[in-house]
């Protein structure tokens, strides 16, 4: 039972329901950060590891507390989960956190973890929301990890650049094929072209499949 | 009625003790490794504006506030961290900011040993194009390298600027703005360290704000 509702929940995370590609929610974040590989990765696990937590949270509490103050009640939750998160990085991912600055304290901004409070979260059992919680979250990271891979092959040249922030140490290129790329897909236009041929790509694969059931 | 809104007063009240012990906890195990990286890091950044001085102690004790109206470029808040070895002067490094960049001010740190001369420029903060103006930053392009050595009589004050203005020091590929205000801050400071330089290295240390 619970094995099944682990890969379901995965299933809605990862595509059917995708945060990001799919209902388009956290998208300053996912635009702002996303000019790197490991840029995506930080603020992807940051992002997974507030929303699960925040969402067994709000599962475990959800008894207790009244319709009419849920929502101070997720902003109090969601907020001090942030700041936790916040400190840990400043505390052992120091570079990482100075190169996604701001986006770290605004994980509390992204409507992606209080929409899962409220939908899910506050509806279901605390197996069912930590499951949810890591399905969106996976999604909402492989996504961002997905765009930041993309445009730092095409803006930069090169992957997995700046590795150092997350590992620490000497600075390290990363892998890079090409010296210099077009610049573009690391400005922000690059962001909306990147998202847009990522949720163009996966509305083509859903067309496709439902084609191919139809015949 | 009253008793369901006594009842939410409550349920409120203690998930934030709870929340606030959370946050209360993780500040507490955290703030020294924060401390210790942030020291680090400026260490660590202050380090390659050296170029080879020799040096003991701590440069960041050794901090000089500048708090505006300064003489110093920019309108910010300058620091100067001194160097010394054995008791005795051996450069100050200047973290001022330049003005009239493309995008906001640019915060420079500029190292000069006692004669005079520039030890190392680095870019501690902008937030130049990416791609064209932020090629003064030391890791991508040699840009700044061009300054190590140079001092207020070489080139001759006339020459201060970029090669497009009639200097000596090169502009970056496509963006001029960006490196003719890293130039005219530099020059600035070593106007200020010509002037000032008995001053700068006498007076005690701005005390820690804490």
């Amino acid at each position: 039972m619970t094995a099944v509702n682990f890969i379901e929940r995965m299933q809605t995370g990862l595509w059917r329901e995708n945060p990001g590609l799919v209902q388009l929610l956290g998208l300053c974040p996912l635009l702002a950060v996303t000019s790197t590989f490991v840029n995506g990765l930080g603020l992807g696990i940051a992002t997974l590891l507030v929303l699960t937590c925040s969402n067994v949270l709000v599962s475990a509490t959800r008894r207790w507390i009244l319709s009419e103050i849920r929502v101070p009640i997720y902003v109090l939750i969601i907020a001090s989960l942030v700041t936790c998160t916040e400190l840990i990085f400043k505390a052992w991912f120091p570079a990482l956190d100075r190169s996604l600055g701001i986006f770290i304290p605004l994980i509390v901004t992204n409507c992606a973890i209080v929409a899962r409070a409220e939908v899910f979260a506050s509806r279901n059992g605390i197996v069912a929301s930590l499951f949810d919680g890591l399905g969106m979250g996976a999604g909402f990271a492989l996504l961002l990890m997905a765009i930041g891979l993309f445009r730092e092959l095409i803006g930069r040249g090169s992957i997995f650049a700046e590795f150092d922030k997350l590992l620490g140490g000497e600075p390290l290129a990363g892998l890079v094929l090409v010296d210099g790329g077009w610049l573009l897909a690391v400005l922000p236009p690059g962001a909306f072209f990147s998202l847009a041929l990522a949720v163009a790509l996966k509305n083509h694969l859903d067309g496709r499949r439902k084609m191919a059931r139809q015949s | 009625m009253m008793a369901r809104v006594a009842r939410g007063g409550v349920t409120l009240a203690a998930i934030a003790a709870i929340c606030t012990t959370l946050v209360a906890a993780t500040y507490r195990l955290t703030t020294e490794r924060i401390a210790a990286n942030e020291q680090a890091w400026l260490e660590q950044s202050l380090l390659p504006a050296l170029g080879n001085v020799d040096y003991d102690g701590s440069i960041t004790e050794s901090r000089l506030v500048l708090e505006p109206p300064h003489e110093l470029p920019g309108s910010d808040t300058a620091i100067i961290y001194r160097a010394y070895s054995g008791g005795a002067p051996v450069a100050a490094l200047f973290a001022v900011t330049a003005t009239g960049g493309y995008a906001g001010p640019i915060r420079i740190l500029v190292g000069v040993d006692v004669a005079g001369a520039v030890t190392g420029v680095r870019i501690l903060e902008h937030r130049e194009t990416p791609g064209l103006g932020d090629g003064i930053e030391a890791s991508r392009s040699d840009w700044v390298y061009q300054f190590d050595g140079r001092s207020l009589g070489d080139p001759p004050a006339a020459a201060w600027r970029l090669r497009v203005d009639g200097g000596e020091f090169d502009q970056l590929t496509g963006a001029s703005v960006t490196p003719r205000a890293v130039v005219k801050a530099i020059q600035e400071t070593l106007l200020y360290f010509g002037a000032h330089q008995a001053g700068i290295f006498d007076r005690p240390a701005t005390a820690e704000p804490k």
